[in-house]
C-alpha cells in the first residue's frame, strides 16, 4: 500500500523529480538493480569490450603493444582496401549469398509442408512420435553430422559409394568435390531443420479459427481445398514474417557448418567471409585484416537485420 | 462414397510422407550405430560395411572408453554441461526478471543493451582479445563464461515473465516479501516450462560445445568430447584391406559418434511438450 501511493505521488511529481526523489525512487528498485548487476557486468566485458575491440580493424594491430597502443593503420582504410583489392573479395561473398540463397529457397518449404501434414493427422500418438524423431537432427552438432556424412558418403568407405561400386559404377569423393558439396551443406541444413523449423508453423495453424474449417465442411470443402483455402493464407503472414527475418541474416551462411565440414579441396564453392576471418584471424595470427572483414560483414548484417526488422513489423502490424 | 475414398488416399499420403519423414531423421544415425558395432570379421566377408551385420561387437566401445582421451573428454562436457547450465539460468533469470517490471527506472536502457548484442558484435577476432587478456584463456571457463548469457533467451524469458498475473506480485508484495523471494519462490516455479525449455537449449549448446574449445583452449587434458570426435573423424580412414588393426578406423569414429550424442538426443523428448511455447513467445515478442 505504502508503496503504492508512493508511486502514485512520484508519477504526479515526475516532471520536475528533485534529485532526492530520484534517488529515492532508484532506492526502491535497488533489489532490481542488484540482480541486474551480474549481467550487466558481463554484457560489458564480453560484449561491449569486443564491440570497442573493432578498433583493431583500423590498427596495425601487434600483440606486443595489445589493442590500444598499437598503431593506427595508415590510411585509415588500409585493411578494408587490402581486403577489397584481394581476390577473395569476390569469392567469399559470392561463396556467402550462394549458399545462403540455397539454404533460403530450398529450405523454406520442408519445414512448411512438414507442418501442413502433421496438423492433417489425428491419431495422436502417430503425430508425437513423428515430431519426436524429426526434432532429433536439430540437438545434433555438426561435429555428429559431419561424423553421420562419413559414414553415407565417404569415398573409402561410405554406404552410397559401396552401393555405386555394387552397381558397376566410379566412386565419387562427395565430400572433397566442389561439385557436390554445396549440395550437401544444403542437404545436411534442410536435414537438421525439417521438424524442428514446423514447430513455429504449427503454433500458427494452433491460432487459425476452428470455425472456419467448419464452415468449409459444411460447404463440402475437401480437405486439400482446406488446406489451400484456409491452412496456408491463415500462416501466410508468419512464412513472409518468417522470410523476411532470414534475408535479413543472408550473410550469416553458417559458420559452425561450414567450417566443421569443409576441406581445402572444396575452399573455392564453400569458404565464406566467416571461415575465411576465423582463419585469417586465429590462425594466420593477422588480427587487424580479419577484424576489419569481420566488421565489412557486422556492419552491412547490422544494416540488413534493421532493414529486414522494420519490414516485417509493417507485415506483421496485421496479427500482432 | 466418393468422399470416403478421397479421404483415404488422402490420408494414405499423409501418413506415408510424415513416416518416410521420421525414418530420413533416424536412420542415418541408426546407420552409424550398425557401424560402430560391426566386427572386422563382417568387414572382410561383406567387402565392406552393410546396413545389418548379422554379428556385433562392443571392442569399439570398450576401446575409446578404455583409452584416457574419451572418458576425460566426457568429464569435461559433463562438467560444462551441469556448470554452465545453472550458470546460464542464473543470469538469465536474474536480468529477465527485472526487465520484465514495466516500471523499472532506466528499463529501455537495460533493455537496448540485451537487444543491441542480438544485431551488432565485435566479432570473434576482438571477443577472442578479450577473452585471452581476461585470462581465460587454458581454463576451463573460457567455455562458459563468454557464453554465459544469450540475449535471445533472455527476451524469451523476460516475455513469460511478463504475462504471469500482476496480481501474484502485488500480494505477495502486501504479504511483505522481497523481491528475491518472489522471484525465487514464485516467479521461478510458475515459470517451469519456460525454465526447462532454455535449460535444455543452453545445456544442448554446452553438450555440443567446440568453439570455444578449439579458439580459447590449447591443452589438451581440457578438450570436450566435440573436439575429440572430431579429431578421431579427421583421421584418414585406412583402406579396409590394409587394416593392419583388428578394428577398421571407421567403426571406432562411429562409435564415438554414437557415444557424443545419444546422451543429448535422450533428454530432449522428456521437455518436448514445452518447446512451442518457448520458441514462439521469443520470436514473436522479442
Amino acid at each position: 500500500m505504502e508503496q503504492t501511493t508512493a508511486a502514485a505521488s512520484a508519477a504526479r511529481a515526475a516532471p520536475r523529480m528533485s534529485a532526492r526523489q530520484l534517488a529515492r525512487k532508484l532506492w526502491r528498485f535497488r533489489a532490481f538493480y542488484a540482480m541486474l548487476l551480474p549481467g550487466v557486468v558481463w554484457y560489458v566485458i564480453f560484449k561491449y569490450l569486443p564491440m570497442y575491440g573493432v578498433i583493431i580493424a583500423f590498427k596495425d594491430f601487434n600483440m606486443m603493444d595489445g589493442m590500444l597502443k598499437s598503431p593506427w593503420a595508415d590510411p585509415w582504410y588500409k585493411h578494408f582496401e587490402a581486403f577489397y583489392n584481394s581476390p577473395y573479395f569476390s569469392q567469399l561473398l559470392g561463396n556467402t549469398l550462394i549458399i545462403s540463397f540455397y539454404k533460403l529457397v530450398f529450405g523454406m518449404a520442408p519445414p512448411i509442408l512438414m507442418a501442413l501434414l502433421l496438423n492433417e493427422v489425428h491419431v495422436r500418438w502417430f503425430k508425437s512420435v513423428v515430431q519426436t524423431l524429426t526434432y532429433m537432427p536439430h540437438f545434433l552438432s555438426w561435429v555428429i553430422i559431419y561424423g553421420i556424412l562419413l559414414a553415407l558418403l565417404s569415398q573409402t568407405s561410405g554406404i552410397a559409394n559401396r552401393w555405386i561400386e555394387e552397381l558397376g559404377g566410379q566412386s565419387i569423393p562427395f565430400l572433397t568435390s566442389t561439385g557436390y558439396f554445396r549440395a550437401i551443406l544444403v542437404g545436411s541444413d534442410i536435414w537438421q531443420n525439417l521438424g524442428w523449423g514446423a514447430i513455429i508453423y504449427l503454433a500458427a495453424i494452433a491460432g487459425i479459427d476452428p470455425m472456419l474449417y467448419e464452415a468449409a465442411r459444411v460447404d463440402g470443402a475437401s480437405r486439400l481445398r482446406m488446406i489451400w483455402h484456409i491452412t496456408l493464407p491463415g500462416i501466410r503472414t508468419v512464412i513472409v514474417l518468417l522470410l523476411i527475418l532470414r534475408l535479413g541474416h543472408i550473410l550469416d551462411a553458417g559458420f559452425d557448418q561450414i567450417y566443421i565440414m569443409y576441406n581445402v579441396q572444396v575452399y573455392p564453392v564453400a569458404d565464406i567471409l566467416d571461415t575465411w576471418v576465423f582463419r585469417t584471424g586465429l590462425q594466420q595470427l593477422n588480427f587487424s585484416l580479419a577484424s576489419a572483414v569481420g566488421l565489412f560483414k557486422s556492419v552491412i548484417g547490422l544494416a540488413l537485420v534493421v532493414l529486414s526488422n522494420r519490414l516485417a513489423r509493417r507485415w506483421g502490424e496485421g496479427i500482432w | 462414397m466418393v468422399r470416403n475414398l478421397e479421404d483415404r488416399v488422402f490420408n494414405a499420403v499423409v501418413y506415408t510422407v510424415l513416416g518416410f519423414a521420421a525414418l530420413t531423421a533416424v536412420l542415418p544415425l541408426l546407420y552409424v550405430l550398425s557401424v560402430s558395432l560391426t566386427p572386422f570379421g563382417e568387414v572382410l566377408k561383406n567387402g565392406g560395411f552393410i546396413l545389418i551385420p548379422k554379428s556385433i561387437t562392443l571392442e569399439a566401445y570398450h576401446r575409446l572408453l578404455s583409452d584416457s582421451n574419451m572418458p576425460r573428454a566426457f568429464g569435461v562436457t559433463v562438467f560444462i554441461t551441469v556448470v554452465g547450465t545453472a550458470a546460464n539460468l542464473v543470469l538469465t533469470a536474474l536480468m529477465a526478471y527485472p526487465l520484465s517490471r514495466r516500471n523499472l527506472p532506466g528499463r529501455g536502457l537495460f533493455l537496448f543493451m540485451v537487444v543491441f548484442t542480438l544485431l551488432f558484435g565485435g566479432g570473434i577476432i576482438p571477443t577472442y582479445l578479450i577473452v585471452k587478456a581476461v585470462g581465460l584463456t587454458d581454463t576451463v571457463w573460457a567455455m562458459i563464461v563468454p557464453n554465459a548469457v544469450w540475449s535471445f533467451n533472455v527476451l524469451v524469458m523476460k516475455s513469460f515473465f511478463e504475462n504471469l498475473p500482476e496480481e501474484l506480485f502485488e500480494s505477495a508484495r502486501i504479504d511483505g516479501a522481497k523481491d528475491f523471494r518472489i522471484l525465487l519462490r514464485i516467479v521461478m516455479p510458475l515459470s517451469m516450462p519456460v525454465v526447462l525449455t532454455i535449460g535444455l537449449f543452453y545445456a544442448v549448446g554446452h553438450w555440443n560445445e567446440f568453439f570455444q574449445a578449439i579458439m580459447y583452449v590449447t591443452d589438451r587434458t581440457l578438450f570436450p568430447l566435440q573436439v575429440i570426435v572430431r579429431e578421431l573423424l579427421m583421421l584418414t580412414q585406412q583402406p579396409l584391406e590394409n587394416a593392419e588393426n583388428m578394428l577398421p578406423t571407421e567403426t571406432m569414429q562411429m562409435a564415438s559418434v554414437i557415444l557424443a550424442s545419444v546422451p543429448i538426443i535422450s533428454v530432449y523428448p522428456f521437455i518436448q511438450k514445452h518447446f512451442a511455447k518457448g520458441m514462439l513467445l521469443g520470436s514473436v515478442k522479442g
